[in-house]
């Protein structure tokens, strides 16, 4: 999620995102990317979502818009928009290929994306296209330290 | 508040006397106007910050806006000749929301004017305009042979409905003597010097207190040891939204006059017929013809995406009109906003489209305020 925050939150809080990254992630495998968003590839098609660094950040999330399923994102596209009560984020597809389904619990609370990023939280599925597209994501370690620079 | 979209280096901002509670506070901090300043602290959402706001107390750290002092003989005459409000009827130690505005009749800024005595007039203006508001005042004091000074002093807005009995544990004024817009001079928790006014931004009762620099921290900390929690600028902005209160650039500019943004309350019948501060004759003019477009308030479809400033507003398909501020309303459960629309399209319950991104929905025109304010009249 590249959070082009138009009014407010612009500077990321680390909050507690090291201590669960070491609890949760280590097992969940999960790749980074530097706008924020986390990637899992499963046979072939990758769950996106946002880290819980970024969902801290933006705060109490209101409003979601997901991509519809069949659409054809390349890498880089803007396929959807995080609105929390003073900001905005755009959602960056992390992979090039077709949405293969999307989180639709999160139109009916999209806050869940605050509690769960990980987990219920998820935003789309994409099929990978191609793998070389991953290289270059972060590990969690990676990630971890991404964001206390970025906050210096 | 203005939007910042380049982010300035914090080490190039100034910092206000609370700088030092606010990091302490965890708080995020972002550029407004130069300052580094709050706009959430750990721990507190927006909507829990509105909550605690409404229903009990925080303390807004605004000293950030510009408060100047303007002394002299003339001191009436001259702020009269830069503003409306009337404040030679005004009694002592009283204030009003008045306009700085330019020879169009155009809004240069929103502020308090406040009398202290018919020598001494006590005003506070918006931080992102200061530069401009402190040219005008120091050209109308020279024009009068006035005296003008910078007060540099921690400003802060402690707002709630708790708010006077959190106050009044720490002095022997009685508060409840005070109505809104009434001032007066104060020893709080035994600090002297402190200028009070019974205002804010956010619709309820409450006091900005002009507290010696040195002081602000100590009495922040007591007003929150006894129940008030720091709140920062994004829960003001939400605030002051529910209120129906402008947003200086955002809401109202140079370009708006005060009729179309429905602030003649703040130009009175015997200063429109005086005649004798900038732009008068345009905004009489205006309020004669009635103004093309209006301001009004607006409530958004629910289940759809908060209406921001700058999104589009359509009837049967037409543009006719635009947001200037829209958020969700925590107070509400509802997303709220203002804008402007044409005067036949501005009666509350007028049903309009508005436009975010590529969804179109239902807007309707309503009343503001959103919520019930709370301003504190004194018992006679």
């Amino acid at each position: 999620m590249s959070l082009v925050c138009r009014r407010i939150v612009q500077n990321l809080t680390t909050i507690n995102f090291t201590r669960q990254l070491a609890v949760t992630h280590r097992q969940l495998n999960l790749l980074f990317t530097d706008d924020h968003e986390w990637v899992k590839v499963e046979n072939g098609v990758a769950l996106i979502g946002i880290s819980q660094h970024a969902a801290d950040a933006l705060g109490d999330i209101v409003y979601v818009e997901l991509p519809e399923v069949g659409d054809e994102v390349e890498k880089g596209d803007d396929i959807g928009v995080i609105e929390s009560v003073k900001s905005v984020g755009n959602i960056i597809s992390p992979v090039s290929g077709e949405i293969t389904e999307i989180n639709e619990e999160l139109a009916d609370d999209a806050s869940t994306i605050n509690r769960a990023p990980y987990d219920d939280g998820w935003l789309v599925k994409v099929t990978v296209t191609d793998d070389t597209e991953l290289e270059g994501l972060m590990d969690e370690e990676t990630y971890a330290e991404f964001c206390a620079e970025e906050d210096n | 508040m203005r939007n910042s979209l380049f982010r300035i280096p914090a080490r190039f901002l100034r910092k206000t006397p609370l700088w030092n509670l606010h990091k302490e506070q965890n708080a995020t901090m972002a550029e407004f106007a130069g300052f580094d300043m709050p706009m959430i602290y750990k721990g507190v959402s927006i909507p829990q910050s509105v909550e605690h706001t409404r229903s009990v107390c925080s303390i807004f750290d605004v000293s950030h806006m510009l408060q100047t002092r303007l002394t002299g003989e003339a001191a009436v005459t001259a702020i009269e000749s830069v503003c409306t409000a009337d404040v030679a009827a005004m009694p002592d130690n009283s204030g009003s929301l008045a306009l700085f505005t330019n020879d169009q009749g155009g809004i240069l800024d929103d502020l308090i004017v406040n009398k202290i005595s018919n020598n001494e007039i006590y005003i506070v203006s918006n931080a992102s305009m200061a530069e401009q508001d402190f040219a005008i005042l120091e050209t109308a004091a020279a024009s009068f042979g006035c005296r003008l000074e910078k007060i540099e002093t921690g400003l802060i807005a402690v707002q709630g409905p708790k708010a006077a009995e959190i106050l009044q544990k720490g002095t022997t004024t009685d508060l409840s003597t005070l109505s809104f817009m009434q001032g007066a001079d104060l020893s709080l928790f035994g600090i002297d010097g402190i200028r009070a006014t019974r205002c804010g931004y956010t619709g309820e009762d409450g006091f900005e207190l002009s507290i010696p620099a040195e002081a602000v921290e100590k009495l922040t900390k007591k007003l929150m040891e006894d129940g008030a929690l720091l709140a920062g600028l994004g829960a003001r902005d939400t605030l002051r939204l529910e209120a129906g209160l402008c947003l200086y650039g955002n809401d109202i500019d140079e370009t708006t006059l005060p009729p179309s943004a429905v602030l003649l309350f703040t130009v009175p019948k015997s200063r429109r017929a005086q005649g004798n501060f900038p732009g008068c004759a345009e905004i009489v003019a205006q309020q004669k013809s009635k103004p093309d477009e209006k301001r009004v308030g607006l409530i958004f479809q629910k289940g759809k995406p908060p209406a921001r400033q700058g999104a589009e507003l359509f009837k049967d398909g037409e543009k006719i009109g635009r947001v200037t501020s829209g958020g969700p309303s925590p107070t509400l459960g509802l997303n709220i906003g203002m804008g402007y629309v044409p005067l036949e399209l501005a009666k509350p319950g007028t049903q309009l489209q508005v436009k975010v991104r590529k969804n179109v929905f239902e807007a309707e025109v309503t009343k503001m305020p959103f919520i019930k304010c709370n301003y504190y009249t004194a018992k006679k």
